[in-house]
């Protein structure tokens, strides 16, 4: 009971006017950014950190939230229309979703989408608001050492559970530790890896850091392989659907739910995995498998349920623990520490009026969602002919302002561009970006911690032992040598339906992108092997 | 034709070690730094400074070795993929150089010539290197950007973007 009377107090923390407008500017903003090809919602929630200065903690908050989940109503709209996902999220839906837009069913693809995010999105985040208090209670109980062992088993599952190379997944870790041991030690005062240079003794701030990687990176990235050809957007009308598409929606809409809840509160790489369980489900599920590969609208219904979820999902570590499981979510940890409110259990104690303001936002802002999304998705569409050198000169801009007010040096955009350029090469040779900026946030934390729990134990390394660490530390172990347990299983052990989402996935990274530049590279890759090797 | 993509395949595979090659370095720059660490009269703890970085440059040295043992095994990082993003063809290097000078030159002349101009320059100087011709049309869009955001922080956010040029207009 105690978790609804403080969810009805949040209600009346978000509908106040002015929180109110902030979400709604929120969602609006987000669902552009989603539609808006290049930008993501973690570079537009990095690239409104300036905000922060001016704007109370719980408006910036539930601004920020609006823009996670409008991020995701907006990517869907992108990879229906477009065929050409932008988010990981949103790629499951481009392959129904684009399919039944081509046969004519975009209004009922965008509608379903819609719909069910709303469903999912309500949900799962009343599941958020159920439990994170309990988890935040029972986290309260948790050591140092324990924490460390949390800590380490997040880097370890989201750099070997994402993307297809567990390599280039601890690489990416490892460049964003070593970013985050810059500066002054705190217990020391040691400077570390600062040269000399002063700018450098605070260590660079994590705003630089998460507006190059993600704002200046991709804007160089893109302007370096920026397609010239003009894009085929589908037409669109309002977004509706029959009582067919209702009938078959629904239940993939829960199943969604359900998937993508959990999948988004551990660290496994945001909503990629339970997108692709989802979409494997509905298609085994299914009374029509025959639609599935020429637009099945059960095969857009549960994955964009499941993208919601996991992103109300993903907040429940964040708030709880503060850890952070996705890109967006690490950047609004970011956003926290700027106002200088410590994330962790204790959160929901010291913080209640941000926090329950949040969670309230989130059902708000659902609403707004759906109600912008099913009569404006041709407004929408629209915004998908926006010139792309003024959308990618405008990203630079932004990036240069939000950089600069930071600290007010020049030597932070010298280092933003450093930081860009680093984000470039990231983006070239396939190391994801989330381990990085996880490693920058997360680093100097999991230190704090480690150090705690020696000073505790006196230098003893089995101070880092309790029973809690040591189940972590052994889940760690299991992911890390994943491969070589999955040898030793006998076959028959594998989930058959988790064996097909793994194929789903590795397929989807084999051929990312537009389907017409993969047969070029396929028809490419042939022209090689013949007359080269 | 063909020659000249086989060549740059080669290129491109080579230019994979050179991640491992930058991960190594890092590697070792970390530790290096992390040993001439001096003495700390302060440190509260068993811990000292250094443990961690030491952590963090072995776990760089121990991927770089793994990374070349993939290369050499014919693994290839996967480029990223996006909406505007045409993967067939090489980096286009002549756009990322104007645009990294259209960067820095905001850069260097943000605090003497202002927000409002440098920015401006930005602008103009970033969407001219993406292929956009309209000059004046995107200088007066660049204009209005900069002086728009000169404003909003300033009333809006209570920030002070150097005024430059324009002390005591603006």
């Amino acid at each position: 009971m105690g978790a609804l009377g403080e969810l009805i107090n949040g209600f009346g923390t978000a509908l106040t006017p002015e929180n109110l407008l902030y979400a709604f500017l929120g969602v609006l903003l987000g669902t552009a950014i989603g539609v808006l090809p290049g930008i993501g919602p973690a570079m537009t929630v990095a690239l409104l950190l300036p905000l922060t200065y001016a704007l109370d903690a719980t408006s910036a908050l539930i601004m920020f939230a609006g823009i996670y989940y409008g991020g995701m109503y907006g990517g869907s709209t992108t990879s229906i229309l477009l065929n050409t996902p932008g988010e990981s999220a949103s790629v499951v839906t481009a392959i129904e979703g684009n399919k039944m837009a081509k046969s004519g069913r975009a209004a009922q693809a965008l509608a379903t989408a819609a719909i069910g995010s709303f469903v999912a999105g309500t949900i799962a985040t009343l599941l958020l608001a159920l439990l994170a208090p309990t988890v935040a209670r029972l986290a309260l109980q948790i050591g140092a050492p324990d924490y460390f062992a949390i800590i380490l088993l997040a880097f370890i599952a989201i750099t070997a559970v994402l993307g297809s190379s567990r390599v280039r997944g601890l690489a990416s870790l490892g460049i964003g530790l070593t970013i985050g041991l810059i500066g002054i030690d705190i217990t020391s005062g040691q400077q570390r890896l600062t040269f000399g240079i002063p700018e450098l003794a605070d260590g660079i701030d994590v705003v630089v850091v998460a507006v190059g990687l993600f704002a200046v990176g991709e804007a160089l990235w893109t302007a370096a392989h920026l397609r010239r050809s003009p894009i085929q957007v589908i037409p669109v009308g309002n977004a509706r659907m029959g009582r067919e598409d209702w009938k078959r929606s629904w239940k993939p809409w829960l199943r969604g739910t359900f998937i993508g809840f959990p999948f988004g509160a551990i660290p496994a790489g945001g909503a990629e995995i339970p997108t692709f369980l989802s979409y494997v489900t509905e298609k085994k599920l299914s009374k029509h498998p025959e639609e599935f590969g020429h637009g099945a609208i059960e095969g857009v219904a549960g994955p964009e349920a499941t993208n919601n979820a996991s992103a109300a999902g993903g907040l429940v570590p964040m708030l709880t623990l503060g850890l952070p499981t996705t890109a967006t979510a690490a950047v609004m940890l970011v956003a926290l520490k700027t106002y200088g409110i410590q994330p962790g259990p204790r959160l929901f104690e010291t913080e209640p009026v941000l926090v329950w303001g949040l969670i309230a936002s989130l059902f708000i802002g659902n609403t707004m969602l759906l109600v912008l999304n099913l009569p404006l998705a041709p407004v929408w569409a629209r915004l998908l002919r926006i010139p792309r050198p003024y959308l990618y000169a405008g990203i630079l801009f932004f990036s240069s302002l939000g950089a600069y007010s930071v600290n007010a040096s020049p030597f932070d955009l010298f280092l933003l561009l450093a930081i860009g350029a680093l984000g470039f090469m990231m983006r070239r040779y396939g190391l994801p970006m989330l381990p990085a900026i996880i490693g920058v946030i997360l680093g100097p934390f999991a230190e704090e911690k480690l150090r705690q729990a020696l000073q505790i134990s006196n230098g003893e390394l089995s101070g880092l032992i309790t029973p809690l660490s040591l189940i972590v530390y052994v889940i760690a172990a299991l992911l890390l040598l994943a491969p070589l347990v999955r040898k030793l299983l006998p076959r028959r052990a594998v989930v058959p339906v988790l064996a097909e989402t793994a194929e789903a996935i590795e397929e989807s990274h084999h051929q990312h992108g537009l389907t017409d530049s993969v047969s070029v590279e396929t028809k490419k890759r042939a022209h090689r092997e013949g007359p080269g090797m | 034709m063909s020659s000249a993509e086989s060549g740059s395949t080669v290129g491109q595979g080579r230019s994979e070690f050179g991640v491992a090659l930058f991960l190594g370095a890092l590697g070792v720059l970390v530790i290096v730094e992390a040993l001439l660490l001096p003495e700390s009269l302060i440190a509260r703890g068993p811990v000292g400074p250094m443990a961690v970085p030491m952590v963090v440059g072995s776990l760089l040295l121990i991927v770089a070795v793994f990374l070349t043992v993939d290369l050499l095994r014919g693994g290839r990082g996967e480029p990223e993929g996006g909406e505007d993003v045409d993967l067939t063809g090489r980096s286009d290097w002549r756009t990322i150089a104007m645009l990294a000078a259209a960067f820095v030159a905001n850069a260097l002349l943000i605090e003497g010539l202002g927000w409002p101009f440098s920015g401006a320059i930005l602008f103009w100087g970033a969407a001219f290197a993406l292929g956009s011709r309209h000059y004046i049309r995107d200088a007066a869009i660049a204009l209005a950007l900069s002086f728009g955001s000169w404003y909003l922080f300033a009333f809006g956010l209570n920030i002070v973007l150097p005024v430059g040029i324009l002390r005591g207009i603006l």
